[in-house]
């Protein structure tokens, strides 16, 4: 056992005994070995280093790649419809005349029908495992359930709402004497606001569990009732991060594509109510991009896509702000 | 009176704690709903002719989902090797150096790319990948894919080695190790467990995406291994099958649906199970 421990040692060629004994040749030749190492080491740093900076700046070139692909592809609709383009009312590819307000007034209606629903929900649910059941079982059982929400494809929703919701929103319809539909705003409206509740209730959640336990006692030392105490220092004190949550839901709204095609009912007519079939601009996207025969319709696809990007790119920077900002107070 | 002011605050307050426990549990009902029902439509048309035969043409009774399974699972693989080292390698980059300004443009952009539609990145791919190619191809779909997975692989190794202790890198250089190997086998071991969840919870994003692949992997109705040519993927044929006016794609579509929502649930659970493990053992 003792020799086999030896040898090892022996053998090691970068054990320190080896540096000790440097006046041998054998010395000699293991400390020419370890120079060549550093070096060889110090290079490998400068190009591990190299390559860190080559792909954060790789990051940067990829989201600014995406940005000017759009804008010049657009440039052709851009050129053709001018600023007009927003608030153009007919969407015409036969006779070259593209008006996106349609899609955008389609957009806007679907998404803030979604958010106005699932705010209640989203909130509830922060509240709940913010405020009144922080732990146990039960909550936390519920944030994983809650989480899973945002996990289902978006794909998976539309089938489903195609095959459910929809025949239930249409006998919703010809009881209250709309015309029945089914497919059409409220439709994807219904099904956007199950998709969106998951984010800001994830948010707003953790903003609650922020709130400093000082606060909330010194309320209740003041005779506060629990919702006095929700109502009147939880709300103010979490007001910007509770606003992020939405912005970020709304931003997921505005960019959902595949659950909101599948139910809108596609069509590129002004809705006249929210019962009516419309179109979004992500639906429209989805549609009739591969269908898009001449340059200029397949540009004026583009440029909603550009106003799409931009508008998200805003929503989501605004959001990512607040919450960093009360993050960092 | 006062007590009467009294009892009328405590109902409130009642009121308000039933109401928000009503209304967090009514959330997970149409999630409910939803399980429930896909699988009961979609768990009686899984067998093994289900998943290992490719669909028949309309009219045509039986047929599978083959080559959906197999695209999909050769597309996502694809994206992961392109994504995964980038991001890991974005990750460290922004933790190790913090205040520069590059860290800072570069987290800005992955904040961007994190809220940009799906759709609007199957548009640029479609622009950088799929014209100049000359038509639709897998590639170009696994690269939007990579795309989208970058921003959650980034955040997740930032985040994650943000954590760890100053003292463990003191500790590498201390003992005269050059910085790739104090990040390489001291700081990434630490921090595998985030950086893995993260890398899962890409795949489990990207699984089920669908508009990304509209203009980029396009589907395709037969077996294909050609990753320049279009290939069928499960949220495409999901998409393509559920819109279409026939029962027999609508069966074939829940079934695919199955399929499609219990692997994406795994992952998502597997991955939550995993980090808890590990953050008891640190």
């Amino acid at each position: 056992m003792e020799s086999s421990v030896d040898t090892k040692l022996a053998t090691r060629p970068n054990d320190n005994l080896g540096r000790v004994a440097s006046l041998k040749p054998q010395g000699t030749v293991s400390t020419t070995k370890r120079i060549k190492r550093s070096f060889r080491q110090i290079r490998a740093e400068k190009v591990f280093r190299r390559t860190l900076i080559i792909v954060a700046l790789a990051m940067v070139v990829l989201v600014l790649g995406i940005m000017v692909t759009l804008v010049i592809e657009s440039t052709l609709s851009i050129k053709s419809s001018g600023i007009g383009y927003l608030w153009g009312k007919t969407w015409d590819p036969v006779r070259d005349i593209f008006g996106a307000y349609p899609f955008i007034l389609g957009t806007l209606l679907t998404s803030f029908l979604a958010l106005f629903i699932s705010i209640p929900f989203s909130f509830a649910v922060a509240v709940f495992l913010g405020e009144y059941f922080p732990t146990g079982w039960f909550s936390n059982l519920l944030k994983n359930t809650v989480e899973l929400i945002a996990a289902v494809p978006s794909v998976i929703y539309g089938f489903w709402a195609l095959a459910v919701l929809v025949p239930i929103v249409r006998s919703f319809e010809s009881k209250i004497g709309v015309e029945p539909v089914g497919l059409g705003i409220f439709s994807s409206a219904l099904i956007l606001a199950v998709m969106i509740i998951p984010y800001a209730a994830s948010l707003g959640r953790s903003m609650i569990h922020m709130v400093p336990s000082n606060l909330k006692e010194a309320a209740y030392s003041l005779g506060a009732t629990r919702w006095e105490v929700i109502r009147a220092v939880i709300f103010p004190y979490t007001k910007s991060g509770l606003f992020a949550g939405i912005l970020l839901s709304l931003g997921r709204a505005l960019g959902e594509t595949m659950a909101v095609t599948m139910v809108i009912g596609n069509t590129s007519l002004i809705p006249k109510s929210i019962f009516a079939p419309g179109n979004t601009m992500a639906s429209v996207i989805a549609n009739e991009f591969t269908e898009a025969d001449h340059p200029v319709y397949l540009s004026a696809l583009i440029e909603l896509g550009l106003v799409l990007f931009l508008v998200t790119v805003v929503i989501n920077m605004i959001g990512k702000r607040m919450v960093s900002r009360f993050t960092n107070e | 009176m006062a007590s009467n002011h009294v009892k009328y605050r405590i109902g409130k307050s009642t009121f308000f704690k039933g109401l928000t426990i009503l209304l967090a549990c009514a959330c997970v009902v149409p999630l409910i709903f939803i399980l429930i029902y896909i699988l009961q439509a979609g768990i009686t048309k899984i067998n093994w002719h289900f998943l290992t035969n490719l669909p028949k043409p309309v009219g045509e009774t039986g047929g599978g989902i083959a080559n959906a399974l197999l695209g999909s699972m050769i597309i996502i693989l694809v994206a992961s090797v392109i994504a995964i080292p980038f991001g890991i390698l974005c990750g460290i980059y922004l933790s190790e150096n913090k205040k520069s300004k590059l860290a800072y443009w570069s987290r800005l952009c992955v904040d961007i790319l994190q809220g940009v539609p799906s759709i609007v990145i199957g548009i640029v791919a479609y622009f950088w990948l799929v014209k100049p190619m000359g038509g639709f191809s897998a590639l170009s779909g696994s690269v939007a894919l990579a795309i989208m997975m970058l921003p959650i692989i980034i955040r997740s190794t930032e985040e994650t080695l943000k954590l760890l202790p100053d003292s463990l890198r003191e500790a590498g250089f201390a003992l005269g190790l050059p910085f790739h190997r104090v990040v390489l086998k001291v700081i990434v071991p630490c921090g595998i467990s985030g950086i893995l969840s993260g890398v899962m919870l890409s795949v489990a994003r990207i699984a089920g995406e669908t508009a990304p692949l509209l203009f980029t992997a396009f589907g395709n109705p037969y077996l294909s291994f050609n990753l320049l040519k279009p290939m069928q993927s499960l949220p495409l044929l999901i998409f393509n099958y559920a819109t279409s006016p026939y029962n027999d794609w609508h069966d074939l579509a829940w079934g695919a649906s199955c399929i499609l929502l219990i692997w994406v649930l795994a992952l998502n659970i597997f991955t939550k199970l995993m980090t808890r493990k590990w953050k008891v053992q640190l």
